[in-house]
């Protein structure tokens, strides 16, 4: 008997995806494919990615040898004209004739074009395949203005496209009064549309477009309320329409408003013909996204090849990033009171929008809408798909949790084992659990066995969690190793250089590790040796970052800056007129830091050691502003001048910084120290932070400002000044020895088990049994503290280093140049 | 068809002048040259100062290393990181980036630099 022929017509995503489960479950079947387009199948959900550098190739969901190399053959640019039910046989535009038995509809669905006058003319184009973005790639050069018609979800990746392309100005025109309206609300289209605007982009809502004006060729836009936007070219993205035509010529049933009526096995009024995808039409709706199309191919191969299963509606939610902004819309997105109870949250500073919706008693997320932040996504929509119980305070789940304990939380181990982790693929968690304990140990792995991740890629973020959550509850180490030469975490390394006393890079290297070492490496010993062994590191020159080899901080143009230390910001009349007289002789821009002291910028490489030379001469010492060290330690005036301080934070805050000065660590360190609780030294937003209180003291740690400011959190209240100093003893050694590379304290907190409890326990109560060791070893830090600049400038060996050009020390450096700015001079290059 | 390029050997500087696996610049004329002294792998390299990544004199203060299972040998520029092949001057942290990389001899503590 020979094989069943099945005939799939149309190549898109749903196409493809139906050949490849059906070649990966059996081989019983001849299959052929026709398509409409030149190319194979492709990515049509990232093609806005082709106007940022991927090629048609890299959007191909397959290579060109794919199906022969799977026997089925393969006939593009030839559109099936015609269907013979009678004689089951389908009729090609280039003349073949096929006989099938089973029948695939996946014809997708073509832009929705509006019949409006003048959509004819040149300069009007769709967004639905690579064709189309070759035609508006090449108009696009000459036009300064562009629009586009629909502000869904297509609409705005068209917009984006535009953008891309070098577009000028963008406009998109919007019918309903917001924007994505099947995805987000009212509030939510506001917030988006806000951050859009920032990115250039003219958004235009409750606007109908009732002609398009020019010649031939595009010129305006003409709306109902008779205004006008002049445009030069227009791409319309004002919804789909489900190619049913040759289904609806073939007699099949067909909606009024589109689309090929299935059944749950996807199968058409005709028992041998199935529609899946875009074209086809369960329970009246059509689904336009690629998952609930990859299902519906799914559950035609499994009837195919003798199963049994079904369609049963799809879960539409969703999260992109659009031009930049993350969107989300999950579960039952538009619920409202009274059928439900609604939680919102709106920051229009940062542009975030967050709105879940939970059930009435308060014990089920039903839905929500992310806009701006959206990392919540995929907890959320496991927390909706599975009926996990909300916690008690449900705000946590898109606030986070505040103050307190930290909060149990749905975390991802938490979800059951049918939980649907990749919607793309129907990954289920069981899946990707058991794949990790039948070996697979990274994201590339996971993705190689189960094909999780591949589609939108969204759950990626859940699928690593899983993975870690699934080796740490197999007893297995979760590595961070430090780079490809060293196959250890920095505190593994750091323990192992410890005992080894190993005192240089090139041993740690031969001991531990492989190959010559690299510029994530280097610098990583050379913290661990001088948080161990303090010595002075320019000795070991060449492993140290550009900064801590010249100690100074480099600069725009090659220069360099200098930061003498200031302790507590306290400075003399005398001392300041000596950095006033150096930096005039030295030709340097002078300001202010951060951090209450005076930055030196503009310095030749050469002038390092004499200008630090004068300035250790006039009592100063290195300020370490090079180095991932102990910064500042910034205060307040404090009791002494303050009519509210409380204590003299000054001076806790000098002997706080003179005691940590040239300490190493994985990243930079900074303190402040206030004198009541108004807080002038923003200690708060430090790695350690002392408030003065009535009673003493209270020690706050792992804040920090930066990009993502976080506050410091609360581990020792009143405390005396001998106990602050011994718990911050311990508490930095503590962060230095285990945190990873360039770790700031307040991320290497995030990332601790039992967060500021855990740490509260070994520093307060020592839980660990390590205190004792942590205050020697902070000890003698402190007591092999020397002023690295002052090793320099003392040896003449040392100093040779400070050139420009090693065949010509006295020249510097040519290409600096600089040019003058408000009395004083910037770097021009 | 074999062709053979003059090549003049330039003195750079003494052997002494480049930090053990590090770099130093050279003046040549009005070009600046980075020359490594990689101790480790007992070679020297020679290549641009300038990093065309943001158009600074800087490569010869950046850190060498290697990469990959080859031990390709590399540079980082210490602005922002960047790294180019010693061997064949390509941007191996993925830009578009290239720079020109030279021949380098040593003889008597002597470093010549080969320009083509």
């Amino acid at each position: 008997m020979s094989q069943p022929t099945i005939v799939v017509v149309g190549n898109g995503m749903v196409g493809y995806k139906f050949c490849e489960k059906l070649v990966s479950r059996s081989n019983q079947f001849n299959i052929i494919v026709f398509g409409e387009e030149p190319r194979i199948a492709y990515d049509r959900v990232h093609l806005s990615e082709y106007f940022n550098g991927k090629s048609a190739d890299d959007l191909s969901l397959s290579s060109s040898s794919w199906y022969a190399d799977n026997g089925i053959s393969l006939h593009l640019d030839d559109p099936i004209q015609e269907i013979n039910r009678i004689d089951k046989t389908v009729h090609s535009l280039k003349g073949a004739t096929i006989n099938y038995d089973y029948l695939v509809l996946a014809t997708g669905s073509s832009p929705f074009v509006p019949n409006i006058e003048g959509i004819e003319k040149n300069g009007v184009f769709v967004y639905r395949t690579i064709e189309d973005l070759d035609l508006i790639r090449d108009y696009a050069v000459n036009a300064k203005v562009g629009a586009v018609m629909g502000g869904g979800l297509l609409g705005l990746e068209a917009a984006k496209a535009l953008i891309d392309l070098g577009i000028k100005e963008t406009h998109v025109i919007e019918f309903a009064p917001r924007l994505m309206p099947r995805q987000i609300d009212s509030a939510g289209s506001a917030m988006l549309q806000s951050k859009l605007k920032q990115f250039g982009l003219s958004i235009h809502l409750n606007k109908s477009t009732s002609e398009i004006t020019g010649s031939d060729k595009i010129e305006a836009l003409k709306f109902n309320d008779d205004t006008l936007l002049p445009v030069d070219m227009l791409v319309i993205s004002a919804g789909i329409r489900p190619r049913d035509e040759l289904a609806k010529l073939a007699g099949l049933q067909t909606s009024s408003r589109g689309g090929i009526v299935v059944n749950e096995k996807m199968q058409t009024s005709d028992e041998h013909i199935f529609a899946i995808g875009e074209c086809a039409l369960y329970n009246s709706m059509i689904y336009g996204l690629v998952a609930p199309g990859y299902e519906m191919a799914d559950i035609v191969v499994t009837h195919l090849t003798g199963g049994d299963k079904s369609f049963y509606g799809y879960d539409m939610s969703t999260k992109l990033k659009l031009i930049g902004v993350d969107v989300a819309s999950f579960g039952d997105a538009f619920i409202t009171e009274p059928d439900c109870r609604t939680i919102v949250f709106e920051d229009t500073h940062k542009g975030i929008y967050k709105r879940i919706n939970i059930s009435n008693n308060g014990k089920y997320l039903l839905g929500g809408i992310l806009v701006g932040e959206a990392e919540a996504y995929n907890i959320l929509l496991q927390t909706v798909n599975n009926k996990i119980l909300l916690p008690p305070n449900p705000e946590d789940l898109i606030l986070g949790s505040r103050g307190g304990e930290a909060s149990e939380g749905a975390g991802v181990m938490n979800l059951p084992d049918d939980a649907l982790i990749c919607s793309c693929e129907a990954v289920s968690k069981l899946a990707i659990c058991s794949a990790v304990n039948e070996g697979a140990s990274g994201i590339d792995d996971i993705k190689k066995c189960t094909k999780a991740g591949t589609g939108c890629g969204g759950c990626v973020p859940l699928v690593k969690d899983l993975i870690a959550g699934t080796m740490k509850a197999n007893g297995q180490y979760v590595k961070n190793v430090i780079c490809e030469h060293f196959d250890y975490s920095r505190q593994e390394l750091f323990d192992m250089v410890k005992i080894n006393k190993l005192k240089n890079y090139d041993l740690v290297l031969d001991h531990f590790g492989k190959g010559d070492g690299c510029e994530v490496c280097k610098p990583a010993v050379a913290s661990i040796l001088s948080s161990l062994w303090n010595d002075v590191i320019v000795k070991q020159d060449t492993i140290q970052d550009s900064n801590d080899r010249y100690l100074a901080n480099i600069q725009k143009g090659g220069t360099y800056s200098v930061v003498p230390r200031i302790p507590g910001g306290e400075i003399t009349p005398d001392k300041l007129i000596v950095i006033g007289q150096v930096a005039k002789k030295y030709g340097l821009y002078t300001k202010i830091t951060g951090g209450q002291r005076i930055d030196m910028f503009g310095a030749h490489v050469n002038d390092l050691p004499a200008i630090w030379e004068e300035l250790i001469n006039a009592g100063f010492e290195s300020g370490h502003a090079y180095g991932k060290s102990l910064r500042t330690v910034k205060s307040c005036v404090g009791s002494t001048w303050c009519r509210y301080g409380l204590h003299d934070s000054v001076s806790f805050a000098i002997e706080i910084e003179e005691r940590y000065k040239g300490v190493r660590s994985p990243h930079k360190l900074k303190g402040g120290v206030s004198g009541c609780v108004r807080e002038c030294a923003e200690a708060q937003a430090k790695d350690f932070g002392i408030i003065a209180t009535e009673k003493g003291w209270n020690l706050y740690v792992c804040g920090n400002g930066g990009s993502k400011p976080q506050h410091a959190q609360l581990l020792a209240t009143d405390i005396d000044s001998a106990t602050c100093i011994k718990y911050l003893d311990r508490f930095l050694m503590f962060y230095i020895k285990t945190a990873d590379p360039l770790t700031r304290t307040a991320t290497w907190l995030n990332k601790m088990d039992g967060g500021i409890a855990y740490l509260k326990n070994v520093i307060i109560n020592n839980s660990l049994d390590i205190n004792e060791q942590l205050e020697e070893e902070m000890q003698h830090l402190v007591n092999t503290y020397h002023c690295e600049w002052k090793e320099v400038v003392e040896n003449n060996e040392l100093r040779k280093r400070f050139v420009h050009f090693v065949n010509a020390p006295e020249e510097k450096n040519p290409a600096i140049k600089f040019e003058p700015m408000r009395e004083q001079v910037k770097a021009k290059w | 068809m074999e062709t053979t390029i003059d090549i003049e050997w330039v003195l750079a500087c003494y052997t002494d002048d480049v930090p053990s696996n590090g770099g130093a610049c050279v003046k040549h004329g009005n070009e600046q040259i980075a020359i490594y002294n990689f101790t480790r792998r007992g070679e020297w390299f020679a290549t641009q100062n300038l990093c065309p990544h943001k158009q600074q004199m800087v490569l010869s203060r950046g850190m060498i290393g290697s990469e990959g299972d080859s031990c390709e040998p590399k540079v980082a520029c210490p602005f922002h990181k960047k790294t180019f092949s010693l061997l064949s001057g390509e941007c191996l942290s993925g830009d578009e980036l290239q720079i020109k990389t030279y021949p380098v001899q040593v003889l008597d503590g002597k470093v010549y630099i080969g320009i083509i």
